[in-house]
């Protein structure tokens, strides 16, 4: 009985590439198995995907419904896995410790922020897997060349909101956290530029759009998507929210 | 005691100010002034004092979870501040709050802590030893405090650390899930581990403790094995107690003497203490015998560190006073 600790080596650290890795997979299993994430991650996009597609709210925008809904809706995918998905986890991890408890095992800070970067895009992935499946019996045809320059940018929209979903979580209140992500993603959603294309708004609404982060990253979407180009004052804008979020999440983001 | 050279826990004047508070006009509040500890391996040493001593503070600045303001902190040769994955590897860390995942299961959990370290226990070996099998698949939230606060441990000793921080281990615990823990934090120090723990509970630190430090209000206060504390204290030297049950509204005057009270503290409960003599057992003896009185339980302690720790507690207060 005595034999548990006496004899066993004492504590290595697992490679850091080892470390992340598991962690990123152990998070992408918690949230694939949580009935709420599921709904927020697939059936919400799916939804919006159908009802943009069956509905005439898209029609004299160019070009076929599902081929402009679809690019909005991938971009939706990003905003609700990375800033509302992992910003309600975390804030919620926060609260009850385990932020803490894993920072001092090996795992440490840095490899608790990037096994969630990491849980965010394999989430990701499956997303766009089933989004783009579905878009495709309804008709979703892209270019080849759109879809390799859609990836990066999915990814650095990915990046940019879980900066921010981390940023509220590690600020406030994790019943906050709930709320604010949860209205950011409605507001953003709806109104965001991020699934309809702000001129579909008041030229007014379409100029402030374009300076958030979810108006730039639907706006990429659709440029890369539907006419295979990068939009540089999009990727701009994106980039900076990127940076900023990162910074600020870094500066503030409290522990306990 | 005799003791290793290098201490794998050694903190030197720790100081750590939060803040700035709004209360104080945004200033920073002081909450501890002055903390020192050594802590070695094959040797279970305790940090004691009331919630709000400043115990989970010290040990969080010594895991590196906290920055401190002054002071030096050297664990295992190193500053925890700049702890590295190979210096987190060979501590484990059991956090007051357990720091478990609500919604997780304590086996895929514990495997999942398991596999950020080389060459971890085995999770079901740990698991078995700690009773964890017959609740392995009940979320996290279902547990009682004692089933999570056993995850917890496991959890904090996977990768066999040579130091292992252990924040009020027995807090809800449940006797039979303390009587486990207990002989694992011994087994744990038979191994030759360094083991720090907080309490707040004397009885833990008196039953488990090889070497203990007395912290009040942010400052070590005294410091030693149990039975030096005991020693060192003269405001309760002479200091005995009897407690005993017994039918309600007895007339106790007559085994009061100099020295001696007797007091019925609720109905059928009295309480004897002062300088209790072998007399005053024999005067007891007759009290009973003369009163047809026959208790349904006796009990007599010498002092415990329970009494050594309200005698420094009083002596403190007094002071500020």
């Amino acid at each position: 009985m005595s034999t548990l600790f006496g004899g066993a080596p004492v504590g290595r650290p697992a490679s850091l590439s080892r470390r992340v890795f598991n962690q990123g997979k152990y998070e992408a299993s918690t949230m694939l198995r949580n009935g709420e994430q599921l709904v927020l991650m697939i059936v919400m996009p799916l939804l919006g995907l159908i009802a943009l597609a069956v509905t005439p709210i898209l029609d004299g925008m160019g070009d076929s419904r599902i081929n402009i809904a679809t690019p909005g809706i991938l971009a939706l995918c990003a905003l609700s896995t990375a800033f509302t998905g992992q910003g309600i986890a975390t804030g919620f991890d926060r609260r009850y410790g385990v932020l803490r408890f894993l920072s001092t095992t090996p795992l440490g800070r840095t490899g608790l922020i990037a096994g969630k970067v990491i849980a965010v895009l394999a989430a990701l992935a499956i997303q766009v897997v089933v989004i783009s499946t579905v878009a495709a019996f309804l008709g979703w045809r892209p270019e080849v060349g759109g879809v390799l320059l859609g990836i990066p940018l999915l990814i650095l929209g990915a990046i940019t909101f879980t900066a921010l979903g981390l940023l509220i979580a590690g600020t406030v209140r994790p019943e906050a956290t709930l709320a604010i992500t949860n209205l950011g993603w409605i507001l953003f959603a709806a109104l965001g530029g991020i699934v309809l294309p702000a001129d579909k708004f008041s030229p007014t609404m379409a100029a402030i759009v374009d300076w958030l982060p979810s108006g730039a990253l639907g706006t990429l979407m659709r440029a890369a998507l539907l006419e295979g180009r990068v939009d540089v004052f999009a990727i701009v804008i994106l980039l900076a929210w990127a940076v900023a979020g990162s910074v600020a999440a870094i500066k503030w983001f409290k522990w306990n | 005691m005799t003791q290793s050279p290098t201490p794998a826990l050694d903190i030197v004047g720790l100081v750590k100010d939060v803040g700035p508070i709004t209360a104080l006009d945004g200033r920073m509040k002081r909450i501890i002034s002055n903390i020192s500890l050594q802590a070695h391996f094959g040797a279970v040493t305790a940090l004691l004092g009331a919630n709000g001593a400043g115990k989970t503070t010290t040990i969080e600045c010594a895991q590196g979870l906290q920055r401190r303001t002054g002071g030096s902190i050297s664990l295992l040769g190193q500053d925890p501040e700049n702890a590295d994955a190979t210096l987190r590897a060979r501590v484990g860390v059991m956090l007051q709050d357990g720091g478990l995942p609500p919604a997780a299961r304590p086996l895929a959990l514990l495997r999942h802590v398991a596999s950020l370290y080389e060459n971890p226990l085995s999770v079901d070996a740990l698991a078995e030893r700690l009773g964890i099998g017959e609740f392995s698949n009940t979320t996290i939230r279902r547990l009682s405090g004692g089933q999570k606060q056993r995850v917890a441990l496991a959890a904090s000793l996977l990768g066999n650390p040579e130091v292992v921080f252990l924040d009020e281990p027995s807090a809800g615990l449940d006797p039979q899930s303390r009587i486990m823990v207990f002989e694992l934090i011994r087994e744990l120090r038979d191994a030759g581990k360094a083991i720090v723990l907080t309490t707040h509970l004397l009885d833990d630190a008196q039953r488990l403790a090889d070497y203990v430090y007395i912290v009040n209000k942010g400052e070590s206060v005294t410091e030693g094995t149990v039975p030096e504390l005991l020693r060192q204290s003269t405001a309760t030297a002479a200091h005995r107690v009897m407690t005993f049950e017994a039918r309600p509204g007895l007339d106790t005057s007559s085994l009061q003497r100099a020295g001696v009270l007797c007091e019925e503290t609720r109905p059928g409960s009295y309480r004897m203490g002062g300088s209790l003599e072998a007399d005053d057992l024999g005067r007891f003896g007759q009290w009973c015998s003369s009163g047809s009185i026959m208790p349904t339980s006796v009990n007599l302690a010498s002092q415990s560190l329970e009494d050594v720790f309200l005698a420094i507690a009083e002596s403190l207060d007094t002071e500020i006073s």
